[in-house]
Parts: structure tokens; sequence; C-alpha cells
């Protein structure tokens, strides 16, 4: 087991290498860093003193290690629109996100795991269809446009929810609908695979042939055996949620990271979007690492292969 | 005997029919496929169809509403937008973007990880690790996140969106094409090929592309839904197509500003664009999931 978390630990170190690497590359290969660390209008002696304080005027190597040991050491920069530490910026915005995300969690479970469940003991039947329908159209509508219909229909024309901002919880029904239905297809999608899957083994049979009623076969036997791949998912969701929640955010005018990205970008805040990018892949990355290692601990064969 | 003329007459209808028949027997999805079909030629033809210019208005016809409202009229059918252009014929050259960058990003993506795939399952060793490492990399960044990062970096413009999109999304087409090459390569014809005496390079492109190029197909069916929507969603946030071009995803950004007064037409009409074009290049990409490669059902 020891062993086990080590090389998936060294395997997150790397991929946390790789990724600080691309992302060092992209930034210096595709024009002079300077002219995105410097505000817009910058005179050349402006650009040349940012050269010679951020030592891109050094070899390549040493300025990866100036950049690597001030990320360490927490230091993504300093934002030029609001002028404080972008780290600071950032943390004081992902609460929100993180509100966000949890809500638009909580919707597509609750809409996710019950239909699912629906569909897989009505197979081919009207709730199957529908949940089909349903799944279909959560994974074709851009979050953004049903966000913008959301914001015709209720706000506009009933008048009955903000179409932006946030504080009051009428805040949170529409972004968390617009972010968490693609979510709740994807749950729904997986929870009826899951479930017709251990609907036709062999204790679920047993469990008929004893007479049990059809609800008890599904809640108790059926349903709990197929909960442990769909939570899974919902787990890495979350993440991956706050961090794909920028057009849903710009749409509702949400402050959390979303709109800080979007903000970094029109106001040409080049260390804020870096900074963004940068803990979205870390949380990601860390994550992952969590549920392999809670998989290691579950099921033994996956830790012994190679 | 009859004649071969005989044959071809005889056999022309039930050839037709068992053509029709098979397709319904196939559950092929023929409406998906007209709304592409149709797209597309509205794609190509835009410069004949389009009623009016879709990047220049005239500033006295703004905020037009659809014809059949109260005030709209049939020059503008389906309204205009805050520049006085018109919409229907910004959508129109609209489709013609969505699909050029739709269809060539994906094209991209699936060259670069198609190949990176073969070459990464087929070498194994060293090579197959660094590929592998540098895919799981990417594949843990949030796509979109990632994609906005690009092009605030390297600025707005059509071409530089499908470069993005294409580095963005060819891991999955590495990851599954290594996998089959994985199994391909313990087969008897690559044993026997490698006997042979062919090259690494021969068996890669001779044995190992055509066989997975079913795969690469499925994948690109599948990817071209998640390309049309992240390129509308870069368009949005202003990092994608630059204005005045009248990208589906733009028109909505524009539509915003006059959401709130009730212009519901600059924001329903691109939307519906998208959810179509989105939508059918899904129900297609299914289709020929589980037809051509059953392995990929659970994808």
């Amino acid at each position: 087991m020891k062993r086990y978390i080590i090389r998936r630990a060294s395997y997150c170190l790397l991929s946390l290498f790789l990724l600080s690497l691309t992302i060092f590359f992209f930034v210096r290969v595709t024009g002079d860093p300077a002219a995105l660390l410097v505000e817009p209008g910058a005179s050349p002696g402006d650009i040349a003193a940012i050269h010679h304080q951020f030592g891109l005027d050094r070899p390549l190597w040493v300025q990866y290690w100036l950049f690597m040991t001030s990320l360490l050491r927490g230091d993504f920069g300093q934002s030029f629109y609001y002028q404080v530490p972008v780290l600071q910026l950032y943390l004081s915005r992902l609460p929100n996100s993180l509100l966000l995300a949890a809500v638009a969690m909580g919707l597509s479970l609750v809409i996710g795991i019950p239909s699912g469940i629906l569909a897989s003991v009505r197979v081919g039947r009207f709730w199957d269809s529908a949940g089909k329908v349903f799944a279909l159209l959560g994974l074709s509508l851009p979050s953004f446009w049903v966000g913008l219909v959301l914001i015709l229909i209720f706000s506009v024309y009933l008048g009955w929810l903000p179409s932006s901002g946030a504080g009051t919880p009428l805040h949170l029904i529409m972004p968390a609908f617009a972010l968490g239905w693609y979510f709740a297809a994807s749950l729904m999608r997986l929870t009826r695979s899951s479930m017709l899957e251990v609907l036709g083994s062999e204790y679920i049979k047993l469990a008929r042939l004893k007479g049990l009623p059809q609800s008890m076969v599904i809640a108790k036997h059926a349903f709990k055996n197929a909960l442990i791949p769909v939570l899974t998912l919902a787990g890495i969701n979350l993440v991956i949620m706050v961090n794909v929640a920028v057009i849903v955010e710009v749409v509702f005018a949400w402050p959390g990271i979303g709109r800080l990205l979007y903000e970094g970008i029109a106001f040409r805040d080049f260390p804020v979007v870096q900074c963004v990018v940068i803990m979205a892949g870390a949380m990601i990355i860390g994550v992952n690492l969590v549920v392999d290692i809670l998989y290691g601990i579950i099921d033994p064969r996956i830790r012994l292969e190679k | 005997m009859s004649s071969p003329a005989d044959v071809v007459r005889l056999l022309q209808p039930a050839r037709r029919f068992t053509l029709l028949q098979s397709l319904r027997r196939a559950q092929f999805p023929v409406v998906p496929t007209l709304i592409l079909g149709v797209i597309a030629l509205v794609a190509i033809f835009a410069n004949q169809l389009a009623p009016h210019n879709p990047e220049v208005g005239s500033l006295v016809a703004r905020f037009k509403p659809p014809f059949w409202m109260a005030k709209g009229s049939t020059e503008y059918l389906l309204g205009t937008d805050q520049l006085g252009r018109d919409v229907l014929s910004r959508l129109i050259f609209g489709a013609r973007i969505s699909m050029v960058v739709g269809l060539t990003a994906v094209v991209f993506a699936g060259v670069l990880g198609t190949t990176l795939g073969i070459v990464s399952g087929y070498l194994g060793g060293w090579v197959d690790q660094v590929v592998m490492r540098v895919t799981d990399t990417w594949l843990a960044l949030p796509a979109l996140t990632f994609a906005i990062f690009l092009a605030a970096i390297v600025g707005p413009s059509m071409w530089n969106i499908v470069i993005i999109l294409g580095l963005t999304y060819w891991t999955r087409y590495a990851r599954v094409i290594r996998g089959e090459v994985l199994s391909l390569k313990e087969r008897e014809f690559v044993r026997l090929a490698i006997v042979a005496g062919c090259s690494k390079w021969t068996i890669m492109r001779r044995h190992m592309l055509p066989n997975v190029i079913n795969t690469a197909v499925v994948l690109g069916s599948l990817m071209l839904g998640v390309v049309i929507i992240a390129e509308a969603s870069l368009s949005f946030l202003g990092v994608g197509v630059p204005p005045p071009e009248p990208a589906w995803g733009l028109m909505l950004s524009d539509g915003k500003q006059g959401l709130m007064v009730g212009y519901w037409w600059l924001t329903v009409f691109p939307g519906c664009c998208i959810m179509l074009m989105v939508l059918s290049a899904n129900l297609l990409g299914d289709w020929l999931r589980v037809k051509l490669d059953p392995q990929l059902r659970q994808l």
C-alpha cells in the first residue's frame, strides 16, 4: 500500500511539474512575456525594466527556477487592476465559487440519481425515454445559453428571479441550474448504466426469488451497490465544476473565480489569468490523487497492478 | 438469359428499397444528418443565401424585431441587432465559421492524437511513458479554462482558435488509440509483418493506422459537438473569433446587452442554431459509435 501511494504521489508531482512547464513554455513561446506583465501602453523603458526585474534577460532554466520558487512560496505576483497579491484575490473569490458548485452539485444529485434509477427500472418505457431526452439536451446545450434563456424567462418576462449578482438564495437558483444540468445529465447516464449492471446480477435474482417486493430490491440491494461509481463521479465533478463555471459566472455576474478569470482577460491582467489556470490544474491533479488512493484502499486489485 | 441492361433495370428499384430498409433497420439518424447537411449547404452557399451583408448594418434599422411581430418587416426576416445588422445573414455566415472551426479543429486534434497514440502504443518504452504522462497532465486540466488561457496569450483569431482547440482536445484520441494499438500489436498479422521485414514506420502506417481509423472517426464525431460549444464559449468570452465576424457565440455575447430590455431574438436564434448543430452531431456520433465500434459503447 505504501509503495502504491508513493507511486501515485510521484505521478502527481510529475503532472504538476509538466503543468508548470507547459504554462511557462507557452507564455514564452507565444511572444514577449514582458508585454503581458506590463500594463498596456507602457514605454520601452518600462518594458526593459520589467525584463530586468523578472529576469527575462537571463537563461531559460534560470527563469524557470525563479518562476517555480515564487510559485512554491505562493507568490503569483501582483494584480495590475486590483493592485493586491493575486493569491489573496483568488482566495477571496473561492468561497463564492465553492458555494455555487456545491448547490449545483446538490441539484444535479437530486435530479440525476432518482431519474437514473427510474430509467433503469423502466427500461424502454416512458420515463426512460424522457430521461434520455433530458440527458441528451443537458449534454448538448451550452450552459451559457441555458443561463441566458433562464434570465429571459424568469427575470425579464416573469420577473421572479434576479438576473445577476449574489447575496440571497434566490440569486443561486438560475446559475446553479445552468451549471448543474450538464452534470445531472452525466450522473443520470452513469446511474442508469450502473443500476442496470447491478440489476442483472445473481444476488438481485436471489433477492427477487426470496419474494422481496420490488421497492425493497431496488432500494436496499441494487441502489447501494450502484452508488459507488456515482459518488466517485460526483466528488470529481465538484472540483471540475468550480473550474468550468467561468461562463455561467460571467452570464450571471457571479463573483467567483470564473468571473475573476474573465476580468483578468478583459483587463489584460495576466498574473490573475495565470494564477487561476495553475490553481485549476493543481486542484484537479490533487483530487485525482485522493481518488486514486481511496480506490487503492477499497479495491486491492488496483494497487497491485503495474 | 437476359441482357445486362435488363439486369440493371431489374436490380435498381430493388436495390433502392433495400438501402432504405437497411437504413431503417440500422436506426440511422435521418433527421440529424439532414440538419447537419442543411447547415453544411448553408455554410457553403452563404454568399448566395444571405439577404444582407452580415458585417455592415444601417443604424436607422437598429433592434428591429422578427417579421411576424409588430414593427417587424420582411426586409429583416429575423430582425436586426444593436448595429442594425441583419440577424438572418449573420446566422447564415455564422454557420460557415462554426462548420470550418468545428471540422478543422476536430481533424487537427484527431491527426495529432492518433499519431501520438499509435507511436506511443507501438513503440512503448520511454516514448510511451513520456507521451502518456503528458496526456495525463493535459487531461487533468479543465479543457475550457486551458483553452481560454491559450487564447488570452495568443490573441483572438479564427485560425488561432482552431489550433488552440486542437491542442486542447487531442488527449482523448491519444488515450483510446493507444489502448487499441496495444492489443493490435499482439496480433498475428503484425508479427508476420515483422518477420517479413517491415520497418516500424511501415507497420505503424500500413497495419496500425487502417485498423484504428474507425475509432478515430467515432471519437471525432463525438468531439464535434464539444468543439463547437467550446468555440462558441470562447467567442462569447471575447477570446475567440474577433468581431465583427458573425460567429454564433459572439452574437450571443452581443445579444446579452439587449436581453434585459426584451430583445429576445438576439439570444434565442443563435442559441437555437448552436443547439441544433450540437444535438445533431451528438446523435450522429452516438449512432456511429454503436455501429462502427461496439467497444466504445461505454464512453
